[in-house]
């Protein structure tokens, strides 16, 4: 195994993981791609936000708080009040403008 | 009937992917094609090119999805749907939807219901390139709008 396998560092205590992907001028604002997740219980988006916005502060509060910001919860869009459950993936994206 | 979705940075020939859907049955009585192209103006101002990026997985998973309710509302034959990613020049080829069917109100219909579809649910974001600076293309109401008519 090389350094690759090293874990990320996690919230400690929990047994549930996630994986949080943000794309465009979101992942650009924000400067990370991607980043795992440790959550002591299952959870809404409402709460899965509110967790990040208390670990990284305000630019994620800006971002992920801003009315426009979509959400995708295993790559099928969701909502506030979907539930993210162990070995979800969550992503964050601005309004699409493919076409 | 047959789906083919394409999330890629090749370029594509609007003339193949019609001739393969109509190889595909001989009931075929219409195909109706959407070539999405990158202009060179954006908001007045001339651009260099643009930045395609998408999510993978997501992305043709929505694409597929769409493609399927395109198949559920009209009687096709035949979808495809081919979105390039990465760089792309003003001029260039970048979105293509491709709809056979019998007859050609179900196709264009189903071809215009896609790409409004497409612009307003398929995860791809642009980012245009101007001289020295780069944006990211913002959202418009009118697509907004155009994606709510179905």
């Amino acid at each position: 195994m090389g350094i690759g396998s090293a874990k990320p560092s996690q919230l400690s205590l929990g047994n549930i993981m996630v994986v949080i992907n943000y794309f465009a001028s979101i992942r650009e604002n924000l400067g990370v791609a991607q980043e795992q997740l440790t959550l002591a219980a299952a959870m809404t988006v409402r709460e899965l936000i509110a967790v990040l916005v208390n670990q990284h502060g305000a630019l994620w509060q800006r971002h992920l708080q801003d009315s426009k910001t979509l959400v995708a919860v295993n790559q099928e869009v969701a909502t506030l009040s979907t539930i993210v459950s162990d070995g979800d993936e969550v992503a964050f994206f601005p309004p699409v403008t493919g076409g | 009937m047959s789906i083919t979705i394409g999330i890629q940075t090749a370029d594509f020939s609007v003339q193949q992917e019609c001739d393969a859907l109509r190889a595909l049955s001989k009931d075929i009585g219409a195909i109706v094609s959407f070539c999405g192209l990158v202009r060179e103006l954006h908001d007045g101002a001339t651009i260099n090119g643009l930045f395609l990026e998408h999510y993978p997985g997501m992305t043709e998973k929505s694409l597929q999805s769409m493609a399927e309710q395109a198949c559920s509302r009209w009687p096709l034959q035949g979808v495809t749907i081919i979105h390039r990613v990465g760089q792309l020049l003003p001029a260039e080829q970048i979105v293509l939807v491709v709809v056979a069917s019998a007859h050609r109100a179900a196709a264009f219909a189903a071809c215009d219901f896609l790409m409004d579809y497409l612009k307003t649910k398929a995860p791809f974001w642009k980012k245009c390139a101007q001289g020295e600076q780069q944006f990211w293309v913002e959202a418009k109401d009118s697509d907004l709008a155009a994606s709510q008519r179905w």
